[in-house]
């Protein structure tokens, strides 16, 4: 259930917001835009010695172990000012990823290099322009001591950039047993892997990739072939619940940048915020954010409820904790699936209305409302559309 | 007393004294609404009410002083978690406990408290509430009825119209104009008994059919003047506080009244499958849609009640609910009647199943949601000017 922010949370959230509001607001994404750059390695740096890296990695392996719930808190205050970094690919999706499929060695051996900003990650999933899960190509293919990966990836965020990428391919686990989603993590140098940057319009790096004859060791291998394929989707919600928190945040900004022209632009003698018609486009715009608020912090909450009912199964492994988490893993899909449909839904009514509020200094470059609205599209899209997520919470539901 | 022994001693209370019938889910032709001619489905109901009424818990919070149960916050949290535990019915439905009697603690005199809030604790008297006339709807401070100093009474004449129950409430605490010559600080809030001379009822037909509203006429009513409530022309503030009350009682309580019939079933039922999914696709889509808004809505409702609980303040929150509500529940209505295609548009008799004849109704009732209780154009405006800090046009 939604909790109220403990004193800690709000401690976090406002440091975050401040840190992010003068170490990174939207003129950083600017000059990282004017440099062509993806974003700026030494402002990584930063956010990783605040410990916003490692937010979400447990004290055992160098994070700060504060819990989902945090870490969508920090992506929340990113969203605000579009901050461009690895955090929702590294701190957010590497992390989900390697706790959930990883094993012990590789928990350790990659967790402590994400909280210290020093390995990031970028989950190469998608091949096409949709998000599409249940369709995917790439292959690995055994060989001896390790794997060979074939195949393509579109649209990978931070695909240019991150230090690893972690490859979903359907591998079979003995030859002729049936083939199924595994989890490689491919270092970024990797022989065979052609990386090509994407210019999207929101300024983030994205990057198709080629994989030709890459091979991997067995070790790269998250967790063990033939078992990844439900822990994946749980992953994938994780990340969708983390961009949801973003979104919320870039949704929440706009809706006050959009606030801040009704109360000061003036026309016909009175503020534009006098006008009846504009105050209810903005009040449903309110009431539409508060309702995204309560779904992106109850899914989070899932997310740590999930965590703590999964660290207590691993620790009683054969004490038949089954039923419990099964319950815990259909509501979080149908928490994430809520969160991120409402989330880009807010986000969508919030960008367009943003820029027709603000008249034609919206449509201009030199402000702000456009850039919302170029990221609102991409983030909209990624790890499925609003209408991606409804049909999925109606098949949920059995319907 | 620490609260785990407030707990249990709660328990140990209600596992004795609430009688099992009343445990069950609450029918609404069941609601026992009090007063002197109140009416109960079975002796347990009465039994129920009596046994609560004594211990003052159907106003836990309110003093002791005037019946009501005196407790704090934390103890009413603990109340309220043992009654939902045993499912327990409200032993009273009651404009008194909801709107009026809030008022009256914090604006009424001494002997007033005395007077009236002792009735509404035990249900023995039914209240109704008489706001609305027909020249007087969202802008309510424009209220005509007019309301004459006569020395050692008030005289009053007008019209009230909307007033539920008038026609089965023993008392209506009432606005009404005694300055011609200033708006809002010409409102006073008095309350008179229904059986008073020039006091007429008649009850409303809506387009669902029969309805609790009425229309009130007044008609030369002598009212005593130990019934001002507050000060002469001082009643708009405490009709906005009541507003306030009611909006919070109206989100919470009144819709989503039962149909009987789930949406995704009734779907599944009326329209059919196709490979597992409904066979049409563009309603399942938006069932799936406005289920997620439902749930969302669900969500904000238990995040304002955590933060709440927790001492936070959600007063940003408040003119939402309504809205959002009404909102939710018109939807709903709506994908449930195209559901059952012309099933679910039968008005009455054996052709259609009791449950359909419902949704027809409801349907047609909850177009009013968004009307009663503030529109939610109403709704809108005020979350514009006091949550968003909108100006006001010049």
């Amino acid at each position: 259930m939604t909790r109220p922010l403990t004193d800690d949370q709000r401690l976090l959230q406002d440091s975050a917001r401040e840190f992010f509001a003068e170490r990174a607001s939207v003129k950083a994404l600017r000059a990282d835009r004017a440099a062509g750059r993806p974003f700026d390695p030494a402002l990584w740096q930063e956010i990783a010695a605040l410990g916003f890296a490692g937010a979400a990695v447990p004290e055992a392996y160098g994070g700060s172990g504060m819990g989902w719930r945090s870490l969508g808190l920090v992506l929340e205050a990113a969203g605000r000012t579009l901050v461009a970094s690895p955090l929702l690919q590294s701190a957010l999706v590497g992390v989900a990823a390697i706790e959930a499929l990883g094993s012990d060695a590789q928990r350790a051996a990659w967790l402590p290099a994400i909280a210290a900003g020093e390995m990031t990650t970028a989950l190469g999933l998608d091949e096409g322009a949709h998000h599409a899960p249940s369709r995917i190509a790439m292959r690995a293919v055994r060989e001896p001591g390790g794997w060979r990966l074939e195949g393509q990836k579109r649209f990978v965020p931070d695909g240019a950039t991150a230090s690893h990428l972690l490859i979903a391919a359907l591998a079979a686990p003995t030859p002729g047993a049936p083939e199924s989603l595994s989890v490689f993590c491919v270092a970024g140098s990797a022989d065979g892997l052609v990386r090509k940057p994407l210019a999207m319009a929101d300024s983030r790096g994205m990057a198709d990739l080629d994989l030709t004859a890459v091979r991997v060791a067995d070790d790269a291998v998250l967790g063990s072939v033939g078992e990844a394929a439900t822990a994946l989707e749980g992953v994938l919600d994780t990340a969708r619940i983390g961009l949801a928190a973003e979104m919320l945040g870039a949704a929440d900004a706009l809706f006050a940048l959009t606030l801040d022209h009704l109360k000061t632009r003036r026309q016909f003698g009175q503020p534009i915020g006098a006008f009846q018609s504009l105050q209810h486009r903005a009040a449903r715009m309110f009431v539409d954010l508060e309702l995204t608020r309560s779904c992106v912090l109850a899914a989070l909450d899932a997310l740590d409820d999930a965590a703590g009912v999964s660290t207590s199964v691993r620790s009683a492994a054969a004490q038949g904790a089954s039923v419990a988490s099964v319950a815990s893993v259909a509501s979080l899909a149908s928490l994430a699936s809520l969160a991120k449909a409402r989330a880009g839904d807010t986000l969508h009514l919030v960008s367009n209305e943003a820029v027709q509020l603000h008249g034609g200094v919206g449509m201009t470059d030199a402000y702000d409302a456009g850039l919302y609205l170029k990221r609102a599209r991409v983030l909209e899209t990624l790890y499925g559309t609003a209408g991606w997520h409804r049909d999925r919470s109606a098949r949920l539901d059995g319907y | 007393m620490s609260l785990e022994t407030f707990r249990r001693d709660t328990r140990a209370w209600l596992e004795t004294n609430c009688p099992a019938a009343m445990r069950t889910a609450l029918d609404e032709k069941e609601v026992v609404w009090g007063g002197r001619n109140a009416s109960f489905p079975n002796d347990d109901a009465r039994l129920w009410l009596e046994r609560m009424g004594e211990r003052g818990w159907t106003a836990p919070t309110w003093p002791a002083a005037y019946g009501g149960g005196g407790l704090a916050p934390a103890e009413n949290a603990v109340l309220q978690e043992e009654l939902r535990r045993i499912g327990a019915r409200a032993p009273l439905w009651s404009f008194g406990l909801w709107m009026f009697g809030p008022v009256l603690l914090e604006f009424g005199s001494e002997a007033q408290k005395h007077a009236w809030l002792p009735d509404i604790i035990r249900g023995r008297i039914r209240w109704c509430q008489g706001y609305s006339e027909p020249g007087a709807g969202s802008d309510l401070a424009s209220l005509a009825t007019r309301c004459e100093d006569r020395g050692d009474h008030f005289l009053v004449n007008g019209q009230k119209i909307w007033t539920s129950y008038a026609d089965k409430a023993d008392w209506m605490f009432c606005l009404v104009r005694t300055d011609t010559t200033a708006k809002h600080a010409g409102i006073s809030f008095i309350v008179f008994d229904m059986r008073t001379p020039g006091v007429e009822t008649r009850p409303i037909a809506l387009i669902s059919g029969e309805s609790p509203f009425c229309e009130t006429f007044l008609t030369d009513v002598r009212v005593p003047k130990d019934q001002l409530v507050g000060q002469l022309n001082g009643g708009w503030e405490i009709a906005k506080r009541l507003l306030t009350h009611e909006r919070q009682s109206i989100s919470t309580a009144a819709f989503g009244g039962g149909v009987g019939l789930d949406l995704v079933t009734a779907a599944q039922q009326s329209v059919g499958l196709m490979c597992g999914q409904l066979a049409d696709g563009d309603l399942r889509v938006r069932i799936a849609a406005f289920r997620m808004q439902e749930r969302a809505f669900h969500l904000t409702v238990r995040r304002a009640q955590a933060e709440a609980r927790a001492g936070g303040n959600i007063d940003h929150l408040a003119p939402l609910f309504k809205y959002a509500a009404a909102s939710v529940n018109q939807q709903r209505l709506e994908l449930l009647v195209e559901t059952l295609g012309l099933g679910g548009l039968g008005w009455e008799g054996d052709g259609f199943h009791p449950d359909a004849l419902r949704a027809t109704r409801h349907w047609l009732r909850s177009k009013g949601n968004s009307i009663e209780g503030g529109t939610s154009e109403i709704n809108l405006n005020v979350v514009a000017k006091r949550v968003l800090g909108l100006p006001d046009p010049t």
